[in-house]
């Protein structure tokens, strides 16, 4: 059994706290949160130990494992905390808010070989590794473009009080949201060398980005968007879905399926697909898992976690040591798109009421 | 109970297999006079009980089947509560405490805890909880909702952080207050089954995925089946076709070979796959569970 405490219980940290318990080789020993309001009913129904201070938590408690899943700006401090008590850590994305301090704890935790885990959830999904087995055995040959593409209904009006609304915290669209898209890219075709054309918009922010766009280039003559925007209610949640051009073929994949388009029949047939279309689905994608809370990856990286902290450390798909890279993209993309000129940019146009034909065939004058 | 139900699925931009089909429906039934058309073409098929989110539209549906009380004079709601988007993206834009306070009328219970720092007693998670409960229940006045279910991101959620008593707290207030069946929406029907125990809650229904291939039934297929020939508890079936990767007849046969099962619930947009969806549960799971 490993001992586990949990800090932070927000969204995530409560579905980790589910999670974690109900994990066959986990006990869940405390939770950490300075929101008392939270910590008396799960005190009083559920004998965990609570602390509203991290400090106390570590000082008194016996752990192999910690959950970190705070507002963004505490997690540097709070992993290496975690590591300097050989602590394994298990945080939620993004890792650091600046890669070069993210760097220095991912060496600290290698050198007193603790696991480090960071929640790029994605990359457990069935459908995204049968996308990155697909593209690596070559079926639709040397790829040269790649879409990533992140949407959901998170900010729709010029409102909104938690730290996600806050720059200096983490929040905004390209920490929440562009993240994970960009984290994929790097787990699927690797890091890009270049970062051009970055658009960091408010659409309805005052503070931070609501959408995010950006052109990466590779080494082998890849180019790569990345596309993602959390104010689109047309969404019913946060959609992800990456799309791979190559020569031979193209794959598309988001949470539910993976399309693969295949252009030689010779080429299919050896992979067992048909030349065109071949779709599969969840069903054949997923593995099952001890206990479903969301959707099946959720259960597989916490799983993936604890078997890590058992001495498995291949089960580790999102290691601190790739998040890192991931932090250091988004701080080019930050670069890049302050580089650019804000009156490259326009204002946005006056209101105007022009229905949905005008806005399609109308001109402006 | 009825024993076949139809789901809402469909309506709402939920589809297990296809973001691009879950869109296609979602345009489709944006407007609440086509989901009351299929609705229709399911009541005349003979199928009785709609269970639902408690999604912001059916409040339109609601409308609709209290202002056409002949039409309707059989059909039931089974309410599933609540919407768990509704929730998750309030506590992103808002924050989980803030989230609350918008879901709820003015509550001195909450009002207390709203002012900081302070803890929730007991009876105030009971309270926030049945109000919780009552804000949801609010669109269905006057129509009949003979079982309501809580929704599986909760159930599920609650079952895993432990906090089992707060099954206990649902379940007595729909009883009490609506006069109805608590039923227990999931995707963990055995590790539910020990927790409903423990809080002393017998009998209980529960709707989980059952299917022949295993689709989303965690904790094991043959944990599932073990526990349905045990008959234990109530079981609905949901996802029966895994989302049309098992052939309807095959899936079908399935479940009605299981022998416990109390009925059975599926979504479909047309009224050929009504019609036909129906006659196979007519034909196979009827009889052989009568």
């Amino acid at each position: 059994m490993k001992r586990v405490a949990l800090i932070g219980l927000g969204k995530m940290g409560l579905s980790h706290l589910a999670l974690f318990n109900a994990h066959p080789d986990v006990e869940v020993v405390a939770v950490c949160d300075p929101a008392k309001f939270l910590l008396a009913p799960l005190a009083q129904y559920t004998g965990l130990a609570t602390y509203s201070d991290h400090t106390e938590l570590f000082e008194k408690e016996t752990l192999d494992a910690v959950v970190i899943a705070t507002p963004s700006r505490y997690h540097a401090d709070l992993v290496r905390q975690a590591f300097e008590r050989n602590i394994h850590v298990f945080c939620e994305k993004p890792f650091s808010l600046a890669a070069e301090e993210g760097q220095e704890l991912v060496a600290l935790g290698q050198s007193r070989g603790l696991v480090g885990q960071v929640g790029y959830h994605y990359r457990y999904v069935g459908a995204f590794q049968a996308a990155k087995r697909l593209l690596e055995s070559g079926v639709i040959g040397r790829a040269h473009n790649i879409r990533s593409e992140a949407y959901g209904p998170v900010v729709l009006r010029p409102k909104g009080g938690t730290w996600r609304s806050s720059k200096n915290e983490g929040g905004g669209c390209l920490y929440d949201y562009a993240s994970h898209a960009l984290d994929l890219m790097n787990y699927l075709v690797g890091q890009p060398v270049g970062v051009k054309g970055t658009v960091l918009n408010k659409v309805f922010s005052r503070d931070v980005d609501d959408e995010v766009y950006s052109t990466l280039t590779y080494a082998n003559g890849m180019v790569g968007h990345v596309l993602a925007n959390w104010s689109d209610e047309s969404q019913r949640k946060m959609s992800m879905k990456i799309s791979i051009w190559g020569e031979g073929g193209k794959i598309v994949a988001d949470r539910q399926e993976v399309q693969v388009f295949i252009r030689d029949a010779d080429v299919a047939r050896e992979h067992g697909l048909k030349p065109g279309w071949n779709v599969l689905y969840t069903t054949e994608l997923t593995e099952e898992v001890w206990f479903y809370l969301r959707g099946e990856e959720y259960s597989a990286q916490v799983d993936a976690f604890i078997a890590a902290v058992g001495g498995d450390p291949a089960r580790n798909l999102s290691p601190m040591s790739s998040a890192v890279q991931t932090d250091a993209l988004i701080e080019k993309l930050i670069r890049d798109a302050e580089g650019l000129s804000q009156a490259t940019i326009p204002a946005r146009p006056a209101k105007e009421q022009r229905g949905l034909i005008g806005a399609l065939f109308g001109t402006r004058s | 109970m009825e024993r076949v139900i139809f789901g809402d699925n469909q309506f709402f931009g939920v589809n297990h297999m296809s973001e691009e089909k879950a869109r296609a429906q979602a345009m489709r039934f944006q407007d609440t006079s086509e989901i009351i058309r299929v609705l229709d073409s399911a009541y005349d098929a003979g199928i009785r009980a709609f269970m639902c989110t408690t999604h912001d539209r059916i409040e339109a549906i609601c409308d609709h089947v209290r202002a056409n009380p002949e039409r309707y004079a059989d059909f039931v709601f089974y309410p599933c509560m609540p919407y768990a988007h509704k929730y998750a993206n309030a506590v992103t834009e808002h924050g989980l405490l803030n989230a609350l306070g918008k879901m709820l009328p003015d509550s001195g219970a909450l009002g207390a805890v709203l002012k900081g720092g302070m803890s929730m007693a007991k009876r105030d998670m009971q309270g926030i909880g049945e109000l919780l409960i009552d804000a949801e229940m609010k669109m269905f006045h006057g129509t009949r909702t003979p079982v309501i279910f809580l929704q599986n991101v909760v159930t599920d959620l609650l079952l895993g952080m432990g906090l089992h008593e707060a099954f206990r707290i649902f379940a007595d207030h729909i009883r009490r207050k609506y006069d109805a069946e608590p039923g227990f929406i999931t995707m963990n029907t055995p590790m539910l089954l020990k927790a409903l125990a423990r809080v002393g809650i017998e009998n209980p229904i529960i709707c989980s995925n059952i299917n022949k291939i295993g689709f989303r039934m965690s904790g094991g297929k043959d944990v599932y089946e073990q526990a349905i020939r045990s008959r234990s508890f109530r079981p609905i079936a949901m996802s029966v076709l895994a989302s049309g990767a098992i052939p309807a007849r095959e899936a079908i046969d399935y479940v009605a070979d299981l022998g416990g099962v109390e009925a059975i619930v599926f979504g479909a947009s047309s009224k050929a796959n009504i019609v036909q969806t129906k006659a196979l549960v007519d034909e196979l799971f009827l009889p052989a569970t009568a």
